[in-house]
């Protein structure tokens, strides 16, 4: 009965919806479309609801034969395959859930907590993992089936990763959610290049100066700022990540405007080397220095064991910083801030600090993304680009550091994977968003351990087994 | 004079749309303490529904303009409330009473979704209203006796403006709906108890609020006579601006901060440069929130423990 009322209700709707999926300048009706969507959803919805009243077996055999039938049969246009596949496949895992959750008394809170302590095993399991991970990152460019596309996709995740890492230190330890992080990245990538091309400066001595140059701009824009709370501080580093991004765009002299800045100088090998196949007179090539054969792998390579260790340097001192007063405070603060304020800190400045080193790391992202690219423009800066790093931190689940590289991987690593699929890559990735969400609102991992204790540390099995034990 | 004139009507008109949208930002913020991200977005498919709706009206042979208006009008709404209500239905219900981000990213994810959504069906490139339709729609009509030009899309746009303006007041004030709302928007676990459907009444905000985003997107089209699919982004965050400028929760304080923003905007593009004039915008956003951060006609917001 109730499943009539949901299909009552969603089938107007969602055929009404669709009605506009029909316009060029002038309209050509495409109403079969609409139909068939609308049809498509109807289907969904009713597998869902019979499957939700005590069936679901017959609706995943279903789910499956559309899954397969969108798989094989042709269809008019590429968009309704896509959302009949989709649609089937979200079908199948949801009856599938409700047949595993058939055999599964549990209650919804228990499976949550179940999940949870995955997490909480994977954080515990972090301590093997990470330096078998590092080990593998280390390995890779000497991997057999390592080429050029392998590297460049890790070094397009490390670099996202550091950038989550970077954020999480404001997001997931001191709790601000900032939405302009990018801005920081932008002045960290058009500090370097403005240093390169104008003053001729090295990129080893650029990467301090752009840290700097970017923390400065986040001690300029906190300084202000950080006295707000909450959503309001969101939205103000918002219109702060825009306001960057316009200025970048129409302060044509200084930053070459739409056009952006081109022939960004590379990084030398700590600056004793080069990576030019014929080196400058009275200078030393990195492959005559070892000695090896020319390969423009090399600097590819080299700019994976830069970023790689950046990234590292990221996560090291965010786990460092994290038993030091400085990272306790962030924490009290994110818990609870007026009884952080009632113990005697001071809250600007702790959020401060937490606002300018995550800054710092952008920044140093930035100029790595800058030499690594060899041009930038302000489009490569735009709130999307917050946004993706913002769903990273938050997706993994905030403060946790192996959340992230999880995330990086789902967020970055997925869509590159699926490069085909171009045109649904956004729309996908907003949807997956939403629905991790759902799923998961804490993030991936989302479980928390106390960073300090009375009593001596435990891992989470243990915690999990005597909260159980203890009713 | 004059020029200042023309700058006052232009900026009063442009403050009257983002009024509209602020308006559905700030009654949602007002009850459940969010900030519906994919607000601009609802706006941007409103702007396209209109560009679709008048060419369906045009085909149907409707010429005369009054009823060509009110027929768009009514169809917009009506499709942007459904847009609405289901923002709110999959990406928001499920998430209520959840850690405070949760939705925050949730709506993210909503607008990136209905952003490439809108691309991927009707095409990445802006879409003008063809000619044809504008003339008949947009009565460039130079209104006697002032020296500067009111087009009669102008004032359509501020009687409409007005219009909603009270009609909303009234149906927040007098009605049982209101009621409710106001309830919600105090003590949201009483007001359940006391017998109010909460997500009902929250539903209803949404549409409410993505109604009036609809109405904006078709005095936008109408106005500017071009859509795109990014609108929504800029024109959400401007709105934001607005409702936070006027007092977050506040209804007049919205409409306020709109024509607010609306001036500054139309001022600032017109003596200083019209590159800069969303930095302007977000400077006054930042400006207020430092220093007044309940806004112009905000309540206070105090700190509880």
């Amino acid at each position: 009965m109730a499943g009539l009322v949901a299909l009552l209700l969603t089938l107007p709707l969602v055929g009404l919806r669709t009605v506009e999926v029909q316009s060029r300048l002038t309209i050509e009706p495409h109403l079969a479309e609409v139909a068939m969507t609308a049809f498509l959803v109807f289907l969904g919805r009713l597998g869902l609801t019979v499957a939700a009243s005590g069936l679901p077996g017959p609706v995943l055999l279903a789910a499956l034969a559309t899954l397969g039938a969108g798989w094989f049969l042709p269809f008019p246009t590429e968009a309704l395959r896509v959302l009949a596949l989709a649609g089937a496949a979200v079908v199948a895992i949801r009856t599938l859930w409700a047949l595993y959750r058939r055999q599964d008394p549990r209650s919804q809170q228990e499976r949550d907590r179940s999940l949870d302590l995955w997490g909480a095993r994977l954080q515990d399991a972090t301590r093997l993992i990470g330096p078998v991970a590092v080990a593998l990152a280390l390995a890779l460019p000497f991997l057999p089936f390592t080429d050029r596309a392998v590297l460049d996709l890790g070094i397009l995740l490390l670099t996202y990763i550091m950038l989550g890492w970077g954020l999480n230190i404001v997001v997931g330890l001191a709790g601000l959610l900032d939405l302009g992080y990018v801005a920081f990245y932008a002045v960290g990538a058009y500090s370097y290049a403005l240093l390169a091309q104008t003053f001729g400066f090295s990129f080893w001595l650029c990467l301090p100066l752009a840290g700097l140059l970017a923390s400065l701009a986040g001690l300029t824009l906190g300084f202000p700022v950080l006295r707000l709370r909450g959503d309001y501080f969101a939205i103000v580093t918002l219109g702060f990540g825009e306001i960057v991004r316009i200025i970048l765009l129409n302060w044509g002299d200084l930053t070459g405007g739409p056009n952006g800045i081109a022939g960004i100088p590379r990084p030398s090998f700590f600056g004793i080397a080069d990576f030019t196949a014929t080196p400058a007179s009275g200078q030393v090539a990195f492959h005559q220095m070892f000695g090896l054969q020319y390969s423009p792998l090399h600097r590819i390579i080299f700019l994976y064991y830069l970023i790689l260790a950046l990234a590292l340097l990221v996560n090291l001192f965010t786990m460092r910083i994290r038993r030091l007063p400085l990272g306790r405070a962030w924490e009290a603060l994110r818990e609870d801030d007026i009884a952080c304020t009632a113990l005697g800190i001071n809250r600007t400045t702790i959020k401060l600090a937490a606002f300018a080193i995550a800054a710092m790391f952008g920044g140093i992202a930035g100029s790595f993304f800058a030499t690594r690219q060899g041009f930038i423009s302000p489009e490569s800066f735009s709130f999307i680009e917050s946004a993706i790093i913002l769903a990273i931190v938050v997706l993994g689940g905030m403060g946790s550091q192996i959340g992230v590289v999880i995330a990086t991987l789902l967020v970055i690593g997925l869509p590159e994977v699926f490069r085909d699929l171009a045109q649904y890559r956004m729309l996908s990735f907003g949807a997956g968003m939403v629905l991790i969400m759902l799923w998961r609102p804490r993030g991936l991992l989302s479980h928390r351990e106390p960073t300090i204790l009375l009593h001596p540390r435990k891992s989470a099995t243990q915690q999990h087994a005597e909260a159980v034990g203890a009713p | 004079m004059d020029y200042f004139l023309q700058q006052l009507i232009n900026g009063v008109t442009l403050g009257a749309i983002y009024g509209l949208v602020a308006i559905g930002y700030t009654m949602v913020y007002g009850i459940i303490g969010m900030i519906n991200f994919a607000h601009g977005e609802i706006y941007m498919i409103g702007a396209f529904i209109a560009v679709i709706s008048f060419l369906a009206v045009g085909l149907l042979g409707i010429t005369w303009v009054p009823l060509a208006v009110v027929l768009v009008l009514i169809l917009t709404m009506l499709f942007t409330a459904v847009y609405g209500w289901t923002v709110e239905r999959l990406a928001y219900r499920p998430l209520r009473g959840s850690v405070r981000l949760a939705p925050l990213i949730s709506a993210i994810g909503m607008s990136i979704f209905l952003q490439n959504y809108v691309q991927l069906v009707q095409g990445a490139r802006v879409k003008p209203l063809p000619p044809v339709m504008s003339d008949v729609i947009v009565l460039a009509d130079q209104a006697g006796g002032f020296r500067v030009s009111v087009s009669a899309l102008q004032l359509l746009i501020l009687a409409l403006t007005v219009a909603l303006m009270i009609g909303f007041t009234q149906v927040i004030a007098r009605t049982s709906l209101g009621r409710a709302q106001r309830a919600c928007e105090q003590d949201m676990k009483m007001a359940s108890l006391l017998g109010i459907d909460v997500d009902r009444t929250i539903s209803l905000t949404f549409v409410m609020g993505a109604a009036l985003a609809g109405v904006a997107g078709v005095m936008v089209t109408m106005y500017y006579g071009v859509v795109d699919f990014y609108i929504g982004f800029l024109a959400g965050i401007k709105a934001f601006t607005a409702a936070v400028l006027g007092g977050i929760g506040s209804l007049p304080g919205a409409m306020l901060g709109g024509l607010l923003i609306g001036l500054i905007e139309a001022f600032w593009s017109a003596y200083f440069s019209v590159e800069y004039k969303d930095v302007a915008t977000f400077v006054i956003l930042v400006l207020v929130l430092i220093f007044r951060p309940t806004g112009l006609l905000g309540r206070p917001d105090l700190e509880k423990v």
